[in-house]
């Protein structure tokens, strides 16, 4: 008994030293990425800052997409509507009322929305917390059904919104779209966001909801009978994921400065799929390193889309188009051959990490 | 509001209702057998119109020739897609199969729109469904009218097919039990093979005419109409094929009346049929003729 408690004592003691050690290892890293960024922002040509923000923001989506449909399991396509709510609510409010009579040509905008104009913070706020109610409200009846009726339903619920912001001529301006969006976004907003996102579906995976949501995943009913509420959890995982797609809209809307409802189709959530497939389903870390493989990757392929010299001996044509076949490809190759994806569902650790370097391996941990 | 009035938007909403029905008979076909939704359903009616219009254009056949010319091809191509990307999948999650259909889907639109580019194509309307019927105060199309007939007509040939011959009864043996099937000596990979070729031949029949209807093709046409057949199968009872007929007219009508009477409405024409598939799906997630739960 007494050598029992000595022995829970210990490990607390070295579990809690092991915590502490991750931690510091964790700033440590953060504060790299940090001074990395911060050289990027100074020496770095425009083009290559754009691609950088562009990762930062896919890796929030993804990440965020990763929630919901990897580690809650609810197969959903809806990001593009949440996207969408963020930026179009976020630009709407930072917009100068001169802007905004500058925009709506056809039709003047609606008065409580014409002479708002807030900073870029509250506005990031205002767009996740508009794309939050709204999963809020829609997840009551979207959550009824499962499988590939939620799939469906959500992608039904992409495309309203799209439509919605297509006709509401007074509010969104319509096909138009807004233009001249300040460009605020910068990288300590893209990349702060993304560690925020980041940090807390970490926590939340790591906690007791998040073993709910996985338990969830792996089987609803045994989950119920365990005294989980699955209709809150979804909920709650939803309206988190829709709360960081939105301020991810708000970003993308403030560095692209031009935003329509073509922007928001479903190719979005298409690209968004690949990540996280690729990545693997249920794994935040996979949705990182995909986000950026896609992200610079997709910047590579641009080569097939323009004609390409081969040692000055002839011209190889570009094909436009042609990178969106290759993704599909990749998505149904990954799907047939490679199921898995990078990471499975095993997650980073320091534990694995410092295990490749004393040549002790543990591997990754599985959860 | 005048009876012509409301009986032309009717015959209108049969109009279209019969090809939302005839694309989803594909769609309620596989769902049944598979489980799956064949997200990709839709494209195959864009490549079917593509494989028509070719068919007049390059290899300049009469009109009738090209239609059953493409609803080979599609057919072909139906069963190329369950071959190449589905069936291995057959014992994984059902979700992988669902984010596969999807990349066939994204596959089909981006190859059409590298072979055949974006900009739309003038499609033929052959000259029998050119003239303009009056009954009484009513004009119609006779494209409409036959649309309409061919509609019930081919959902008495799938009656037939379903319910009096020995294929049929395999697929509803698998729509049943798809794992007891194989014991029983049937062929499970012919069974839906030809669930794949009959339902994309339907669509390329749907797609045919939905091209002679806004005389105009291009890649990305196939998703609307795929999305509102599946709505249209899920309205009427997904796995069950009059069902799918039954709820493409409901779905066709609504959105014509709908249109007809609140014009300020009509920009929002596309996102009317998820709204009615969200209001199904809560207050009868089996459809209207549905019979066991979805799951």
């Amino acid at each position: 008994m007494k050598d029992d408690i000595r022995f829970i004592r210990a490990r607390q003691r070295w579990s809690a030293g092991n915590r502490r050690r991750n931690t510091i290892l964790t700033l440590i890293a953060v504060g790299l990425l940090c001074g990395a960024l911060f050289l990027a922002g100074r020496f770095a040509d425009e083009y290559h800052i754009r691609i950088l923000n562009m990762v930062a923001i896919y890796i929030t989506l993804a990440v965020s997409y990763n929630l919901i449909n990897g580690i809650t399991g609810q197969f959903s396509l809806e990001p593009n509507a949440f996207v969408a709510l963020g930026a179009y609510s976020a630009s709407l409010m930072t917009m100068t009322p001169l802007e905004k009579e500058m925009n709506f040509i056809i039709d003047p905008c609606v008065p409580w929305l014409a002479h708002v104009c807030v900073p870029f913070l509250p506005a990031i706020i205002i767009g996740g917390l508009t794309a939050a109610i709204f999963a809020l409200l829609m997840g009551f009846p979207v959550f009824r059904v499962r499988g590939d009726y939620l799939a469906i339903v959500t992608l039904g619920f992409g495309e309203v919104i799209r439509v919605v912001a297509n006709n509401m001529q007074t509010v969104t301006n319509g096909p138009l779209g807004l233009k001249g969006i300040a460009m605020y976004t910068d990288l300590r907003w893209t990349w702060g966001l993304a560690l925020l996102t980041l940090f807390v579906i970490v926590r939340l995976v790591n906690s007791s909801y998040g073993r709910a949501l996985k338990a969830i995943r792996e089987n609803e009913l045994a989950a119920e009978s365990m005294g989980i509420n699955s209709f809150r959890h979804k909920l709650l995982a939803f309206t988190l994921a829709a709360f960081f797609e939105g301020m991810a809209g708000a970003m993308l809307a403030h560095l692209i400065t031009t935003i329509s409802p073509m922007l928001f189709t479903f190719f979005l959530t298409f690209n968004l799929l690949i990540i996280i497939v690729l990545g693997g389903l249920g794994s935040l870390t996979g949705s990182v390193i995909a986000a950026i493989a896609f992200t610079w990757g997709s910047e590579l392929l641009r080569a097939v889309e323009e004609p390409t010299n081969v040692f000055g001996w002839f011209t190889i044509p570009g094909i436009p188009g042609m990178r969106m076949v290759i993704f599909a490809v990749i998505l149904i190759a990954a799907m047939l051959f490679w199921r898995e994806g990078i990471m499975g569902r095993k997650e980073f650790s320091w534990q694995w990490f410092l295990g490749l370097f004393s040549g002790k391996h543990k591997g990754a941990k599985s959860i | 509001m005048t009876i012509h009035l409301f009986l032309q938007q009717l015959i209108n909403g049969l109009g279209l209702g019969s090809l939302y029905g005839l694309i989803a008979i594909g769609y309620t076909m596989v769902y049944g057998i598979l489980r799956l939704i064949n997200f990709a359903h839709g494209d195959v009616m864009m490549m079917s119109t593509y494989f028509a219009f070719f068919g007049i254009s390059v290899f300049a056949l009469p009109w009738w020739a090209a239609a059953l010319v493409a609803m080979a091809l599609t057919a072909l191509l139906g069963i190329t897609i369950d071959q190449g990307a589905y069936r291995p999948l057959r014992r994984a999650p059902r979700i992988s199969a669902l984010i596969t259909a999807i990349g066939v889907s994204f596959f089909l639109e981006n190859v059409s729109l590298v072979v055949f580019g974006s900009r739309p194509r003038p499609f033929f309307r052959p000259e029998m469904f050119r003239p303009i019927w009056h009954f009484g105060g009513i004009t119609v199309l006779s494209l409409t009218v036959y649309t309409i007939l061919i509609t019930l007509g081919l959902l008495v040939i799938v009656y037939v097919v379903v319910y009096k011959t020995r294929m049929g009864m395999a697929m509803r043996a698998v729509s049943k039990d798809m794992h007891t099937v194989p014991l029983m000596g049937i062929d499970l990979n012919r069974v839906i093979a030809f669930t794949f070729g009959f339902g994309s031949a339907l669509a390329a029949i749907g797609g045919i005419l939905w091209a002679m209807k806004y005389p105009q093709i291009e890649p990305l046409m196939g998703i609307i109409p795929g999305l509102k057949a599946f709505v249209a199968a899920v309205l009427g009872g997904i796995g069950n094929v009059f069902g799918a007929v039954l709820g493409g007219f409901i779905l066709g009508i609504t959105e014509i009346m709908l249109v007809a009477f609140w014009p300020e409405l009509s920009g929002y024409r596309d996102a009317f049929a998820f709204l009615l598939l969200i209001l199904v799906l809560i207050f009868r997630p089996t459809g209207i003729m549905g019979e066991d739960l979805p799951e």
